[in-house]
């Protein structure tokens, strides 16, 4: 009698137990007031996928102006070229931090944008004119560093540089290679943006449950990961050598173009703050986010509004950084201590991302999944 | 008194309980060390990292390469004897041993209920847990059916640790957090949103504060309701209830199924007789192999356990403990949640939402300095544990300060940029960057070079 009373009492609730289990991913009905399909879908229509249309307008812009420059390298010719360049890097600081998706399967940023770029590598590649610039060797040999060192590093002035593509030996090598790295960045971002608008966006907004493999988990990751790593460290932390004894100017972003290291920080940061944000990026509308998801959480929880808290922490890291020399390279090598100003205030943005903002979403975090207690 | 004391230590009672927990706990074990294998956290939590978390004492417990693998293996097989009965007395010292060793190899992974499961190993090793239905006494001296029986104690010692557990687990809760804040579930409950049925539920504010009351009531009556026969069936349910909606909602691995196997310990031996003669019958097919499994008859006199002179002063002393050892943080200043100074092996399960994030910045005596990268060292569970817990902190920071000394750097300082947040508090520095923790040693001294929490949290 009592032992069937139990069985029966335990059977039922294994029974719920593994009904409630098995169903951990399938939900998209939200059950409170917030609406994580509306925070992708915000992301997905409004934000990463105008940016990636973008990104592959500005490369095929790109493109053209390359063909007319090896047709006829002069100096317009390369103007025009340098020109697109800095539009497609640009707009690349919008893209960047999205590193899911196929983004993130075909390692898209590594082929993209790893600095500095090995000048070696791709003088070899050039001499010996065969090349895979899809291999992981290749990483720093390729994307916009590599182009940054084509068109602004080879020679000491424009004449020199002019005449690697017309009088140097090898001219066809540089002109091929540089046609081929524009081309691979061109073809990649086609072919991200092309499985966004075909199948990933309604596989991505439909994915609104907290594990560590949803989209609203690994957008966030990816999102904090991209801040802590492409923007604090690499564009101002590791030249200022906060990594390391001695500052290491060389590492800058846009190293042989110099003076487009700082107006690429300040557009990545933007492009952090509007994600957070949620606004959109071709126009200013102001979209649900996770911004958004930290007021609600916070307003629901009683404590100080941390989603203002975070916009004027990153106010004021764009304050210091506007102070900094267009030429981040001049900066660190003539007056360091302010470029580590800036990199502190960026960390204290790491801090509110990372520490207060993650705890507020309680989101599964891709560490180690081990048990807890 | 003394004749009190000694009419209780002559009590007997039916071995089956014990034979029952035995099985259970072996069987448990050994799942969840296959577990433990299956999800590569073999590799991932002890092969993988370059630096190892150790507890004060034990630094020299550090994993042992590939062979880090076979002591799985033995505390597997030795799971797997402890169930069949077989060797028991050296299956559970070997468990004991490996199990501990294991956990010891990097503190990182501490979890309360691998703690639980080393005291109730060693506890183990003093109980005559193989005396029924087990390999090691296989020839009945005679044929009836009778289970033996084994002193009452031993059966209750089990009961009181389990009491322990829960009765401290429900006074951590009695804080302003738990009660008054709902915090920390206020936060993790939220995020469940994703759960059919619940998901709904767990977005009330109300539901927060229920669970919190309904949890902290729960761990303090829990063992008396078992103890007590009316409320026993209701208890047990409540258990089953309770740990089934814990492991919905968070991720604690195995330790709602042992503490609901364990539970039945508290139930009278007719039950554990029937779930032997279950047991027996549904083994029958194999008795060819296991006919040994029977039933050592001793019906009237008592077991006489043999060094039973030692074993009693042994348990007085090892529940002494037991029951001393969590209030040890009452001699540290300071908010015990923040500075976590007496804060493990306390049974302070689930209380804090604890996050952090530090830096350790290097000066040598030139005054070159610069920040480490922690993931040149650490995992990232390994950096997530450490950013907020003090302990661990100091040692990485000493680590850092050897690294870097054998490197070549002179007259090494380490510094650290900290900030945590608690509970749902806005981050703040919970280490004085102004110190060198490469001059700190670590010990069990209070740690003055942390910054106050500024913030009360009352309670015990």
């Amino acid at each position: 009698m009592k032992i069937k009373q139990l069985a029966l009492a335990l059977f039922s609730i294994i029974l719920i137990t593994a009904c409630t289990e098995s169903n951990d991913d399938s939900t998209s009905g939200s059950s409170d007031n917030f609406d994580r399909k509306a925070l992708l879908e915000n992301a997905a229509d409004n934000i990463i996928i105008p940016a990636l249309q973008d990104l592959n307008s500005d490369l095929t812009a790109l493109k053209a102006s390359k063909e007319t420059f090896i047709t006829t390298p002069n100096q317009t010719n390369l103007d025009n070229l340098r020109t697109d360049w800095l539009a497609a890097y640009k707009t690349w600081q919008y893209v960047e931090m999205f590193n899911i998706g196929k983004a993130e399967e075909i390692l898209y940023g590594f082929q993209m944008n790893i600095y500095p770029t090995n000048t070696t590598d791709i003088q070899n590649n050039i001499a010996s004119g065969s090349y895979d610039l899809t291999s992981p060797n290749n990483n720093d040999a390729v994307g916009f560093p590599a182009l940054d060192y084509l068109l602004y590093g080879l020679g000491n002035d424009d004449s020199a540089i002019i005449d690697f593509y017309t009088t140097d030996s090898n001219a066809l090598g540089y002109k091929n290679y540089l046609s081929d790295v524009i081309d691979q960045m061109d073809n990649l971002t086609t072919t991200v943006l092309t499985d966004w608008t075909s199948s990933y966006r309604d596989i991505f907004v439909s994915s609104t449950a907290n594990t560590a493999s949803s989209s609203v988990n690994m957008l966030v990751n990816d999102f904090i990961f991209y801040y802590e790593k492409g923007l604090r460290a690499n564009k101002v932390g590791i030249p200022a050598g906060v990594f390391s004894t001695t500052p290491l100017a060389d590492k800058v972003e846009g190293l042989y173009s110099k003076v487009y290291s700082k107006e690429l920080a300040l557009t990545a940061l933007q492009a952090v703050q509007d994600f957070f944000n949620g606004k959109a990026y071709n126009n200013s509308t102001i979209g649900i986010s996770y911004a958004s998801y930290v007021t609600l959480l916070r307003d629901n929880s009683g404590s100080s509004d941390l989603t203002a808290s975070i916009n004027s922490q990153i106010e004021a890291a764009r304050t210091e950084l506007d102070q900094l020399d267009n030429n981040l390279y001049n900066q660190v090598n003539n007056n360091n201590v302010a470029m580590l100003m800036t990199y502190d205030e960026l960390q204290r943005v790491t801090v509110l991302l990372k520490v207060d903002m993650l705890q507020t979403l309680n989101i599964s975090v891709d560490y180690v999944d081990a048990d807890g207690d | 008194m003394n004749k009190t004391i000694q009419s209780y230590l002559d009590k007997s009672a039916s071995a089956a309980p014990l034979a029952v927990f035995r099985i259970g706990f072996g069987l448990m074990m050994l799942y969840s060390i296959i577990r433990f294998a299956a999800h590569g956290w073999i590799n991932s939590l002890y092969i993988t990292p370059q630096f190892h978390f150790s507890y004060y004492g034990f630094d020299w417990v550090k994993p042992l390469g590939s062979f880090t693998y076979l002591l799985f293996t033995i505390c597997g097989i030795a799971a797997f004897f402890i169930a069949i009965g077989f060797k028991y007395r050296l299956s559970i010292i070997l468990f004991f041993l490996s199990f501990t060793y294991i956990e010891l190899m990097d503190k990182t992974t501490y979890l309360n209920h691998y703690y639980f499961i080393s005291l109730l190993s060693f506890l183990m090793i003093f109980l005559p847990a193989n005396r029924h239905f087990s390999i090691d006494h296989p020839k009945a001296t005679d044929h009836t059916l009778k289970t033996p029986i084994i002193p009452q104690w031993s059966i209750d010692s089990i009961k009181l640790l389990l009491s322990i557990v829960y009765f401290y687990a429900g006074l951590a809760k009695i804080n302003s957090d738990w009660l008054l804040k709902a915090m920390p579930l206020k936060i993790w409950l939220p995020s469940k949103y994703d759960l059919p049925f619940l998901g709904n539920l767990m977005q009330q504010e109300w539901v927060h504060y229920a669970f919190s009351w309904t949890g902290m009531l729960y761990d303090l009556l829990i063992p008396f309701l078992l103890l007590y026969k009316k409320t026993r069936l209701w208890a047990f349910i409540a258990v089953v209830i309770f740990h089934v909606l814990t492991r919905v909602l968070f991720p604690i691995g195995m330790f709602p199924f042992i503490m609901i196997v364990s539970a039945l310990v508290f139930f009278d031996s007719s039950l554990h007789e029937k779930i032997i003669a279950y047991l027996r019958r549904f083994l029958s097919p194999l008795s060819t192999l296991l006919g040994p499994l029977s039933r050592k008859r001793t019906n009237n006199k008592p077991f006489v356990i043999t060094y039973q002179k030692v074993i009693i002063p042994v348990l007085v002393i090892f529940f002494t403990i037991q029951l001393v050892l969590p209030w040890r943080y009452l001699a540290y200043p300071g908010e015990l949640f923040w500075t976590e100074e007496g804060y493990r092996f306390s049974w302070r399960v689930m209380l804090m939402e604890k996050m952090g994030n530090t830096q350790f910045k290097i000066v040598d005596g030139s005054g070159q300095s610069f920040y480490v990268q922690n993931d040149d060292f650490l995992t990232s569970f390994q950096e997530k544990q450490m950013s907020f817990q003090p302990d661990f902190i100091l040692e990485y920071a000493h680590f850092l300060g050897d690294h870097y000394s054998s490197q070549g750097y002179k007259d090494v300082k380490v510094y650290v940029d900290c900030y945590a947040a608690l509970n749902g508090r806005t981050s703040r520095r919970l280490v004085d960057p102004k110190a060198n923790l490469y001059q700190i040693k670590d010990s069990f001294q209070h740690k003055d070079w942390l910054l106050p929490l500024e913030d009360e949290i009352k309670g015990l």
